[in-house]
């Protein structure tokens, strides 16, 4: 059995045996729904409603509805894709990253994030699909025999490239996430009463049994898909990154944008989850299980990712200027002091100044403070992709073409539609699925239980 | 002689490991341990081998870097070549630095889905197939060894029974089967 240091603090707080892992993650599904969650699955219901309204009216009519013009072809379409598949970012580096590097801390967040990365690419691939205009063409994307030709694909373009990747991404982290729920749907079917619920658990646990030789396999498949969905990660900020980076457009033609991309990938991915795991916790009763430790943890991950996150911001304004091209400097001149400065200056405050904070230990450890800085996170980084995306390209080489982008009632209707769609996965995710990796908390209870590491500092002294 | 199975039950998994030890040295061979998360050092002790599924997945990725290649040279060399911005699209060598991504995303695909389907197979854990463990605790907080006198001829019933009352088990059901 593996040990831990004694001045380690515990994963695990509280006085808990295997059997209150259990009935602490399972009880909250075999009971009756809370009132809250009636509530807020409600309201999620309701907004994510008006967005597939507006989702809806957008491909009856055309994407002449957004606020898209001649000068600005891609404003908050695309900055809500790259924004959303930031936030997915952090599920698979909590589950794959980190298990590789052994940080045994994921395994009260692995679950639950990995939820949000699954939701959160299925509404990033909401934009470009319906981006397209013609969405009932959108499999023309693939590479398939046709009429035209064939006519392929063009494998050059880091558009199709983005194809590949965000639907690699999806599948990988989909049968990952359901490779680590398998065993413990087993165990909600073996709890079960009801013979409905029970039955329909049985189905999703695929008959799993927890034999010596399937959890060996069980381990080495985590370790295997740990291992290839790391690099996947990476790539696929990367290749989301080039398609702005591979043009020619200044602001963005910059070799900075993969590794600034996926850092920001992780910054934004880190407060999501913490803004969704905060409230899960307390509603959930889980406080021991996520608990300020954790969180801390988080924060440190959100002060690395976003002190890069910064540089990179500082590095491209510097080579802007230094670079000499001046068309390169304009746009970033009037990044900041232009009509849209005042997303700039949301951006760098967001982005840069308040992941600082977190260098003062006792703001780190406040679950309040983390809360609200993990909303101000989440809106900075939206900003970042709207500065990148939108005062690059409204202002290009010939001055009588300027222009400018404003949203409009249906730009907002899709994107809010899609806070309210994701609510509404996570909110269904948190009442029917075991929100913790049962499994792996029951194999880290003995090493890091507070009961547990108590019992051991009394027998070595 | 009729065939008989034993399920032992353990409520912690150190001692079913202990007890397991002791059952192997004294010439039990253990069937199977059905437990509710992997017990680590347990594989040497029962004779579980190393699975070679991380063999299957590499084969399965290969495959996929293989297919991806051919494929970008079909689509975009042999059948239907297209000046893009002057990019070369004469040659596979040539083309190949635009390829990288897809390739590389294409062989993740087929390594992880692959293997992930491998996995599901070998362990016939597929939906609708029933649960076999012999006891619902097992997902939950116990620990059950199965030793069958099928796979322990050299001794009787009777002899197992008694050994493996000797351990630190806290239930013991004994079942005839065919």
């Amino acid at each position: 059995m593996q040990k831990e240091a004694a001045i380690r603090e515990p994963l695990i707080l509280g006085d808990k045996s295997y059997k209150d892992i259990t009935d602490d993650v399972v009880g909250p599904i075999e009971g009756p729904a809370p009132r809250t969650w009636k509530l807020l699955i409600t309201i999620a219901g309701l907004v994510a409603f008006y967005g597939v309204g507006c989702i809806l009216y957008l491909i009856g009519t055309g994407i002449g509805v957004w606020g898209l013009n001649k000068t600005v072809g891609w404003a908050w379409d695309i900055t809500n894709f790259v924004w959303w598949v930031g936030i997915g970012h952090a599920g698979t580096l909590i589950s794959a990253v980190l298990l590789l590097f052994r940080q045994k801390w994921r395994m009260a967040i692995n679950r639950s994030a990995e939820a949000m990365t699954i939701f959160a690419v299925i509404m990033a691939a909401i934009f470009p699909g319906i981006h397209m205009g013609r969405i009932w063409c959108a499999y023309w994307v693939f590479p398939l025999p046709n009429q035209f030709g064939s006519l392929w694909v063009n494998f050059n373009s880091p558009l199709l490239w983005d194809v590949f990747a965000i639907s690699t991404y999806f599948s990988v982290s989909l049968v990952f996430w359901y490779i680590g729920l398998i065993p413990d749907f087993a165990t909600i079917r073996d709890r079960m009463v009801k013979p409905l619920p029970k039955k329909i658990y049985g189905i999703l646990a695929f008959g799993w049994s927890g034999r010596a030789k399937n959890w060996t396999r069980f381990e080495e498949v985590s370790l295997v898909l740990a291992g290839i969905a790391t690099p996947l990660v990476f790539s696929v900020h990367s290749i989301v990154s080039m398609d702005f980076a591979t043009s020619v457009i200044p602001g963005w033609h910059t070799t900075i944008f993969p590794p600034y991309f996926v850092s920001g990938a992780v910054f934004s991915g880190f407060a999501m989850v913490q803004t969704l795991l905060l409230i899960m916790r307390k509603a959930m009763n889980l406080e021991n299980y996520i608990h300020v430790r954790h969180v801390e943890y988080m924060n440190i991950v959100i002060i690395v990712t976003g002190s890069i996150v910064g540089v990179a911001y500082l590095t491209e304004l510097f080579i802007s200027w230094y670079s000499g091209v001046e068309y390169e400097s304009y746009a970033f001149i009037n990044r900041f002091s232009g009509p849209y400065s005042w997303s700039y200056w949301i951006m760098m405050t967001c982005n840069v100044i308040s992941p600082q904070l977190f260098w003062v230990k006792k703001w780190r450890r406040s679950l309040t403070f983390t809360f609200v800085l993990s909303i101000v996170v989440n809106i900075g980084m939206w900003f970042e992709r709207y500065v990148i995306i939108v005062t690059s390209i409204h202002r290009d080489y010939n001055p009588s073409s300027w222009g400018e982008f404003h949203a409009t009632s249906i730009d907002i209707g899709i994107f809010v539609g899609t806070i309210g769609i994701f609510s509404t996965l996570f909110l269904l995710f948190a009442r029917f699925f075991p929100v913790l990796a049962l499994n792996e908390l029951k194999s880290i209870l003995k090493s890091s239980g507070e009961n547990f590491k108590k019992l051991h500092h009394t027998d070595n002294h | 002689m009729s065939k008989k199975v034993f399920h032992v039950m353990f409520d912690d998994e150190e001692k079913l490991m202990h007890s397991a030890e002791g059952l192997v040295e004294k010439g039990i061979k253990v069937k199977d341990v059905y437990s509710p998360f992997p017990i680590h050092g347990l594989d040497p002790i029962i004779g579980v081998k190393r699975t070679r599924l991380a063999i299957a997945s590499f084969m399965y990725a290969s495959t996929g870097t293989a297919l991806a290649l051919l494929g970008m040279w079909y689509f975009m060399i042999s059948d239907w070549p297209m000046n893009i911005g002057g990019k070369p699209s004469f040659s596979l060598i040539e083309n190949l630095p635009a390829f990288i991504p897809v390739t590389f995303e294409f062989s993740v695909l087929c390594g992880a889905h692959g293997m992930a389907i491998t996995y599901l197979l070998r362990n016939g854990t597929l939906p609708g197939v029933p649960a076999s463990n012999p006891d619902p605790r097992t997902t939950d907080d116990k620990f059950v060894m199965e030793i069958t006198t099928d796979e322990n001829h050299s001794m009787s019933s009777e002899d197992i029974e008694a050994l493996v009352r000797d351990t630190d088990m806290i239930e013991l059901s004994i079942k005839d089967y065919e």
